[in-house]
């Protein structure tokens, strides 16, 4: 039996961290992710559990995930002439080519912005990562001497083996311990797809998504090739988010057609799902179209969208990329409102911190806004 | 919800896959259009039958890991994943007997009980709980692990392979449980005893069985691609015997 089922109350939904001190101790269970309602509609917010998400979800709403799982996509690797580079896979080959972000020596213990740059490498230049894993370089960037085009010397089962013997999932300064493939996966990851977690779904554990089905909550599955969120190089960090490789399926075409028309919510999970639902709707003049993408649709406050009502995400500081894609979504005084308060009541900002749940109507179907400020 | 799993275009993972039962399942669903990721711990058997399949342009990809190995969980999970799109269809059918020859189990070492439940037992959970989540959001998928008539039966000197397919047994059915129990559920998990097959696991238990009085795993594995078909037609969680399993056209 799950215990949040019908036994939500207005109050454990509303009042739930209102109290909450910084002498609690951290959370660590995915049940402990605390989550901030904010309702641009009612242009309040209010503070819960993301375990209580279910509550603040009506039947018929459809929750959007995106499925991609997280790769071990930092390798190490050197050059001819043995000078150290740290390769980052952005994501999933296509035509046999991976793009990758590279660094020169040290490792995610140095922060990324300290770390030094690669050294200048040309196309037809190997670098080589094991005994039996080598990678061409097939191509450069304009933007950056980071950024480049890979050919690795192995193909499917071997090319894939190899990848997860040597590679890490990446990660960054602020968590030095090496992190465990497992613990960067959401309990629904399927094709490896991302170079970095789509953390926006760590807090739907098992128990979380039984307790939405019972709810009548529905969902889908997109594919989306979440890529990195820093590089080190200013003029590459300014270009992202880079261009991104996308899948809908059509089961999920159909299942947000018949949400909408039974005038349900899409609820996506994460700014990757935001970014592969309106960029396929734009790129196909407002109707979401099933099949593979390229995400370049860059999301701000001039963004109207046109298939996500809105979506759970983490808790974003003004200045960031994904601050900026909230924007489309509820008006800044509201957002920069949300962050403050967030800050105030101690949520954890980076992507294994806290939870965000921005959607209009939430706060109004719990019997009205109750103010925390 | 349709009644029936179409094969065609769907995607399978099979541990044990490069000999027996698990290698039969592996031939027949690809004959069937299935894109297969066969799992095995030997390289050599693995990677020879597995190119034998190949050749005969069939959709199948071979990956080493030892099943009891966590560390190994993920990776397999993620590499079936990237080589034939998200799994469909997972077979748990990779064991281990145990001592060999078979031992009382006053006189099995403890090492080799764990080694047993750590093959047949947590690595089928692990390799289900990698994969569920995956099949409960896109409403589709099957799990079969593959138990024994040595699950239910209390035979001398099969304690630490009879012990692990009963709990393996159970396991199933609370995953069933948890996912709803009902025909409806879109994730159906089955037990399957395939009955005594001619294999060379059963020529290690019982080397003077009279091998004709086997089934041949052939056409035990048809019998499970048949129920992986009409998975509806038990309920959730069920144990279901091959040889009594009617295959329905």
């Amino acid at each position: 039996m799950t215990p949040h089922d019908g036994l939500i109350t207005h109050e454990s939904a509303t009042f739930r961290g209102d109290t909450t001190t910084s002498a609690q101790p951290e959370p660590t269970q995915p049940g402990a992710i605390r989550m901030l309602v904010v309702d641009p509609r009612a242009a309040d917010m209010r503070s819960s559990d993301a375990a209580q998400l279910p509550a603040w979800l009506r039947a018929g709403d459809l929750l959007v995930v995106n499925d991609a799982a997280t790769l071990p996509a930092s390798l190490s690797a050197s050059t001819r002439d043995h000078a150290p580079v740290e390769i980052r896979l952005l994501g999933p080959a296509r035509a046999g080519v991976f793009s990758a972000v590279l660094f020169g020596a040290g490792d995610h213990r140095t922060r990324t912005e300290d770390r030094p740059a690669p050294p200048r490498l040309r196309v037809g230049d190997k670098l080589v990562v094991g005994p039996r894993l080598t990678a061409e370089v097939v191509g450069c960037s304009d933007v950056s001497l980071r950024l480049v085009e890979l050919r690795f010397n192995a193909r499917e089962a071997e090319l894939w083996s190899a990848l997860y013997a040597w590679g890490k999932p990446v990660q960054y300064a602020d968590q030095p311990e090496p992190l465990p493939l497992w613990s960067v996966q959401t309990v629904y990851a399927a094709r490896p797809w991302a170079a970095e977690m789509p953390s926006a779904g760590r807090p739907l554990s098992m128990r979380t998504l039984t307790a939405l089905r019972r709810r009548g909550v529905r969902f889908a599955v997109l594919t989306h090739a979440a890529g990195l969120s820093a590089t080190g190089d200013p003029d590459l960090d300014r270009a992202l988010p880079l261009p991104e490789h996308y899948e809908i399926p059509a089961q999920t075409v159909r299942a947000v057609e018949r949400t909408r028309a039974a005038r349900g919510r899409v609820v996506a999970v994460g700014t990757s799902v935001v970014r592969a639902l309106e960029d396929s709707a734009q790129q196909s003049h407002g109707t979401l179209r099933a099949g593979e993408g390229l995400a370049t649709l860059r999301i701000g406050a001039i963004h109207k969208p046109r298939i996500v009502d809105g979506l759970l995400t983490g808790i974003h500081a003004p200045g960031e990329s994904h601050f900026a894609l909230l924007a489309a979504f509820a008006d800044e005084a509201l957002l920069r409102r949300s962050h403050q308060c967030a800050r105030q009541l101690g949520y954890r900002e980076h992507d294994f911190g806290d939870a965000c749940l921005l959607l209009a109507g939430t706060l109004n179907q719990q019997g009205g806004p109750i103010a925390i400020q | 919800m349709t009644m029936h799993m179409n094969l065609n275009d769907s995607t399978a993972l099979i541990t044990g896959g490069s000999q027996g039962l698990g290698y039969a399942l592996a031939s027949a669903l690809a004959e069937r259009g299935v894109r297969v990721v066969v799992v095995a711990r030997d390289p050599q058997a693995l990677h020879a039958n597995v190119s034998a399949l190949q050749e005969r342009g069939l959709r199948v990809h071979a990956l080493r890991a030892d099943i009891a190995d966590k560390h190994a969980i993920y990776p397999l999970a993620a590499q079936a994943a990237a080589l034939v799109g998200p799994i469909d269809i997972l077979i748990n059918n990779a064991s281990t007997l145990g001592p060999v020859p078979l031992q009382l189990l006053a006189d099995t070492d403890c090492e080799e009980l764990e080694r047993t439940l750590a093959v047949n037992l947590l690595g089928p959970f692990r390799l289900t709980k990698a994969l569920l989540g995956s099949m409960v959001l896109r409403g589709r998928g099957v799990v079969v692990n593959i138990s024994s008539d040595a699950a239910t039966e209390p035979y001398p000197e099969w304690g630490a392979y009879g012990a692990s397919k009963a709990a393996l047994d159970q396991l199933t059915r609370i995953w069933a449980a948890e996912l709803g129990v009902e025909l409806e559920s879109p994730v159906r998990i089955f037990a399957v005893d395939p009955g005594e097959m001619d294999t060379r696991m059963h020529a290690q238990a019982m080397p003077d069985a009279d091998r004709s009085q086997l089934a041949a795993p052939r056409d035990v594995a048809q019998s499970i691609i048949a129920m992986i078909e009409q998975p509806r037609r038990a309920a959730n969680g069920a144990r279901l015997s091959a040889s009594k399993w009617q295959v329905r056209t």
